[in-house]
């Protein structure tokens, strides 16, 4: 096995120093009735080249595969990756190197999530981010428990319908086994979360908003900042496409309190959902009942600049049951590749890709407008939103899975009222040939 | 003048600026595609002024994070002792793999016959860990060891509401990692801390004097975080289950004991598994990780939905799991990570992946009886993949373990864990891996006895220490009085 | 860390056993940590004070002291109401590391003076830390 360099001679070798005859005598200490019984059911190994054919065959069974024009955001956007990242970051000493618990030796690790804190605050318009969460959805969760902590005595928070589904029910399943109240809000006609029912909730701590919103939609969040803060609540935001930043006003500027989302739309493959990266970011003063891992500047007995692992006190390793989460990691690769996409793209190719995503998709609403399909909200949108046509869409979608492109997304499953409408995403990886495809199929 | 030869020595660094301290507005370091469609005005109202990014040119940025990238130390770089964290090595053909790009590509919502290789993956990754544990239920979707212990807990919380049975407490050993406690307090448990025995394993009694009806079970970390298997867990579990109590077992450790144990027979209901750690995912400077969790067959209807199913020869997300906890990730969890584990199963195989746990063992063991005479070891019973010795000989030399770390940095290595577990004093926990070979742990032990020489002879080089390393040691206590967040 | 005869006490203050001072200052009690607590505890880095207005019981938790790599939980030595806490320690909570006497953490208005007679004298405490 070419991960194991001991040869026969220098096992016995250490066998001999350590005092036993064999490598089974390792496991004295482990009583019989413990042991497993049996050899492991798991297939025979196989060498590199082995793999690399099962590996093509694993490819070769997705029927929708990478040359496919995937038309659904939802969470998980395609994104042009530039090859810089793809090089640096398989680069080993960033890769195969674990937290930075030994700084000298982990300044690389540690002023590149510094940068990236630096990079996600500005572009949330936000005082602090942390060194990240698993993924947006445990991201928004951790948010509104950091709500409740912050809120103190209060036991209920609020979140929009038009944050997305799963990250609504990933909040669920984490406020199952405590006593705090989870309630939703509606959605207006235009697509826009509905606070009129908000002054008749009592004992608020949070509210949570997402912009732009699972349909696409961009929320007033300036108006609904005043509302919530109004209400006495905090105001919390999500997204899923932080590029849309590049274009809006960011959350910080509408009032926000925590700013909880998914980075993916930075420089990582949509690669089924995982690995992800929730950024997470918050006001100055909430920051010591911030979750997750930060890391600070500060300097060396020389009086050099460097970073450190910082307010570690919040952390499980030291308060334990009384943390802020029980997070111990950060998505480490994750954010450097954020980082280096945010850096690479820069203020002005931000904006400017931002505005490309924006007039792509108003150019494909309009070629669907012009076939007699309805766009449902008539609100601003970024990059997604949501259509209804005058017939059954299900054929022409077929039509164009055979010429590999996967029209948009059935909300069906996830919004039985908004059955039979879809939920379509262009980014600037979409040319103006497939929107007209899918144009084209549309019976006016 | 010590003659160990030492692996560490000096390289050219360059300094280098943080981002926004370079770069001219103007400059672009990527494409972006020219536009075929028409311009739209945007409305002004949701306008925002875009963030302050510096503007780098595709040079800027490489060598930015080049240089940067070698301030750093990874397993590929030397050897990694760093206790419980399993820095073994990372096999390069899970990157290819991983980077596959018909999966790499997979949008998380198609439906699912457009996505069977990704759920392919999925499922029979399922079943290597049922094989591999011994539990058959498992979902992959917790996305770090940490989640796979919040997941576990929510598992315990459901399972006592199915039972209509309101339970509050959780035993805790005090040898656990925190977050043991940090993620039962989550689901509302209290934890009480248990002592463990003399001999750095937990007594039968203990747990026998504090498990009640109102405690809804144990977590246990075996082989405990002092690398000592512990011997009493099924007596321990036959206990806790006799309350109507579940078992937890963190499987932080499972480097130990694959192919050696089988959780079930050890009377472990739940259990997570860290990808990164056990199943050679790197570790990224701290994550994506991967934590799935593993539940008896009567636990299963509990676990995260989705899960990935095989139906006659396809295969299928099912969510029709009415007592499921919900879902605990946006999507499927750290997909790329499983993918990286699967590699790794698929190459080592049912022997080869014994074959690590023996010798993860040996190489342990081997450094315990070679630095015993050398360091003060916490307990001398069999360790499993890690021994843990303390700084107690080095104190009337006013040398401390943050010493002797420090100036194994200047000999290029990266120390072992150091001041924990809690229960020893100024502890130092090394887990060498099994993919360290003999010469180069034999050079280990011979530095680490030159830097216990050096404590006695030389202890200002061990305080100074580390001065061959890109910085000097940092001054954390600043850092945490006045925070830097955000440049 | 200090030997025992390197420690300072205030020979006129109350003590507890998790290390608090209590001292009378007109009608209100000033509160503070002992030079054996901040010498255990070492560079201390934040200070999270209680609000003004606040009543706890005795032994109720007021608050916490942050080092870089622990924390210790501020046990309220008599029963009564916060009346100020000291706003240094927000900016310089190394205060307390300087001169733990000078620099109390909080001034409270006792419910019952006579808490105060069950607390431990300088020459109690002492004998406490000899253990």
């Amino acid at each position: 096995m070419r991960y194991l360099p001991h040869t026969n001679d220098e096992i016995a070798a250490m066998l001999a120093v350590v005092g036993r005859k064999s490598l089974d005598g390792l496991f004295c200490s482990v009583p019989e009735g413990c042991r497993m019984d049996r050899a492991m059911a798991l297939p025979e190994p196989l060498d590199e080249w082995e793999l690399t054919a099962h590996t093509d065959d694993l490819a070769r069974a997705m029927q929708v595969d990478h040359t496919y024009r995937v038309l659904i955001g939802a969470g998980s956007y395609h994104h042009h990756i530039p090859e810089t990242i793809r090089a640096l970051m398989s680069r080993s000493e960033f890769l195969t190197a674990y937290t930075p618990y030994q700084p000298e030796m982990a300044q690389g690790t540690l002023q590149g999530i510094y940068e990236y804190q630096t990079l996600t605050a500005r572009l949330l318009g936000m005082d602090v981010a942390n060194a990240s969460i698993y993924d947006g959805a445990s991201a928004l969760a951790e948010g509104l428990l950091m709500g409740l902590r912050v809120a103190k005595k209060k036991a209920r928070v609020a979140i929009s319908t038009a944050v997305h589904p799963h990250y609504r029910q990933v909040v669920r399943t984490y406020l199952a086994p405590t006593c705090y109240e989870l309630v939703e809000l509606p959605v207006g006609p235009d697509g826009r979360t509905d606070l009129a029912g908000l002054t008749a909730t009592q004992d608020l701590a949070a509210v949570a908003i997402q912009s732009p919103n699972f349909f696409g939609v961009i929320e007033d969040m300036e108006t609904l900042g005043r509302a919530i803060h109004a209400a006495g609540a905090l105001f919390i935001t999500a997204f899923t496409e932080p590029l849309a930043y590049g274009l809006t006003k960011n959350p910080g500027a509408c009032g926000a309190d925590i700013v909880c989302g998914e980075g993916q739309s930075f420089g990582l493959p949509r690669s089924f959902g995982g690995a992800a990266l929730g950024m997470f970011a918050c006001r100055d003063e909430i920051v010591r009942k911030m979750p997750g891992r930060l890391v600070g500047q500060t300097q060396d007995l020389d009086g050099k600049r460097g970073f450190v692992l910082t307010l570690s006190t919040r952390e499980q390793h030291i308060r334990r049951e009384k943390a802020t989460s029980n997070i111990c990691s950060n998505q480490g690769i994750c954010t450097l590749i954020a980082a280096m996409y945010m850096a690479s793209l820069g203020g002005s190719g931000l904006a400017e890709l931002a505005r490309l995503n924006y007039h792509k998709a108003e150019y494909f609403k309009a070629a669907l407008r012009a076939k007699g399909a309805k766009i449902v909200f008539d609100s601003p949108t970024f990059n997604e939103f949501v259509v209804e046509f005058k017939e059954d869409f299900r054929p022409a979608r077929e039509r164009l899975l055979a010429r590999k492109i996967v029209a948009g997304l059935d909300l069906a499953r996830y919004y039985p009222a908004h059955a039979g409408r879809y939920l379509f995403c262009v980014t600037e990886t979409a040319g103006k040939e497939v929107m007209d495809a899918v144009a084209g199929e549309v019976k006016p | 003048m010590s003659t160990t030869k030492i692996p560490g020595t000096r390289g050219i660094i360059q300094e280098e600026p943080l981002l926004w301290e370079k770069g001219k507005k103007g400059r672009r370091g990527m494409s972006i595609p020219a536009s075929d469609v028409a311009p739209v005005p945007f409305p002004p109202e949701l306008l925002g002024g875009g963030p302050d990014f510096p503007d780098l040119s595709e040079v800027d940025v490489v060598r930015h994070y080049t240089r940067l990238s070698q301030w750093n130390y990874g397993v590929d770089t030397g050897m990694y002792p760093l206790g419980s964290c399993t820095m073994k090595y990372n096999p390069k053909i899970n990157e290819k793999v991983a980077a596959t790009p018909a999966l790499a590509a997979a949008h998380p919502m198609l439906v699912d016959d457009q996505v069977q290789g990704s759920l392919q993956v999925m499922y029979e990754l399922q079943e290597y860990l049922a094989a591999i544990t011994g539990l058959p239920g498992v979902s992959v979707q917790p996305a770090a060891g940490a989640h796979g212990e919040l997941t576990g807990m929510l598992i315990f919380a459901a399972y006592h509401r199915s039972k209509g049975s309101r339970r509050t407490k959780i035993l805790i050993p005090d040898t656990a990692h925190g977050t043991n406690p940090a993620s039962a307090a989550l689901c509302g448990y209290k934890p009480v801390p248990i002592k463990s025995g003399a001999n750095g394993i937990l007594d039968i009694a203990a747990i026998a004097a504090v498990m009640d009806e109102e405690t809804a079970g144990i977590m246990v970390t075996n082989p405990n975080t002092l690398g000592l298997f512990e011997t009493h867990i099924r007596e321990i579990a036959d206990i806790v289950h006799a309350k109507g109590g579940l078992v937890y077992g963190d499987g932080a450790n499972l480097n130990a004991v694959m192919g050696i144990i089988n959780a079930r027979r050890c009377g472990v209901d739940v259990m997570h598994l860290n990808l990164h750690k056990t199943f050679s995912t790197p570790h990224g400077g701290g994550g994506p990780g991967a934590g799935p969790v593993c539940v008896t067959e009567e636990l299963t209807r509990y676990l995260p939905v989705p899960r990935a199913i095989k139906d006659g020869t396809s295969y299928r997300l099912d969510y029709d799991r009415p007592d499921s906890i919900g879902r605990v990730h946006g999507f499927h969890g750290n997909f790329s990570v499983l993918l990286r584990a699967y590699s790794y199963i698929r190459t080592m195989g049912p022997a080869g992946l014994k074959k690590a746990s023996q010798l993860a063992v040996l190489n342990a063991a081997y450094i315990k009886e070679q630095l015993k005479g050398t360091l003060q070891l916490a307990y001398d019973r069999p360790c499993m993949h890690e021994c843990v010795f303390s700084d107690a000989g080095q104190q009337e030399d006013k040398i401390t373990t943050l010493d002797i770390a420090k100036r194994l940095i200047d000999c290029g290595y990266h120390p072992p864990t150091i001041y924990f577990p809690l229960v020893v004093h100024g502890a130092i926990m090394i887990e060498p891996t099994e993919t360290e070979c003999k010469e180069d742990i034999d050079q280990f032990i011979e530095v680490m006895k030159m830097v216990v020489r050096e404590a006695r002879e030389n202890p200002e080089l061990l305080r100074q220490a580390p001065l061959r390393a890109k910085m000097r040691r940092l001054d954390e206590t600043q850092a945490a009085r006045h925070p830097c967040l955000c440049g | 860390m200090k030997e025992l005869s390197e420690l300072i006490f205030g020979e006129e203050l109350r003590y507890t056993e998790d290390h608090e001072w209590v001292t009378a200052a007109g009608a209100t009690l000033r509160v503070g940590i002992s030079d054996y607590a901040q010498d255990q505890l070492g560079d201390i880095v934040y200070v999270e004070l209680p609000e003004v207005g606040a009543t706890f019981a005795r032994g109720d938790q007021f608050g916490t002291l942050e080092s870089v790599k622990a924390v210790s939980e501020l046990y309220l030595p008599v029963s009564g109401e916060i009346v100020a806490v000291n706003e240094a320690l927000g900016d310089a909570p190394e205060l307390i590391n300087q001169d733990p006497y000078a620099n109390w953490i909080v001034e409270i208005r006792p419910a019952d003076t006579g808490e105060l007679e069950r607390l431990l004298t300088a020459d109690g405490y002492r004998q406490l830390l000899r253990g």
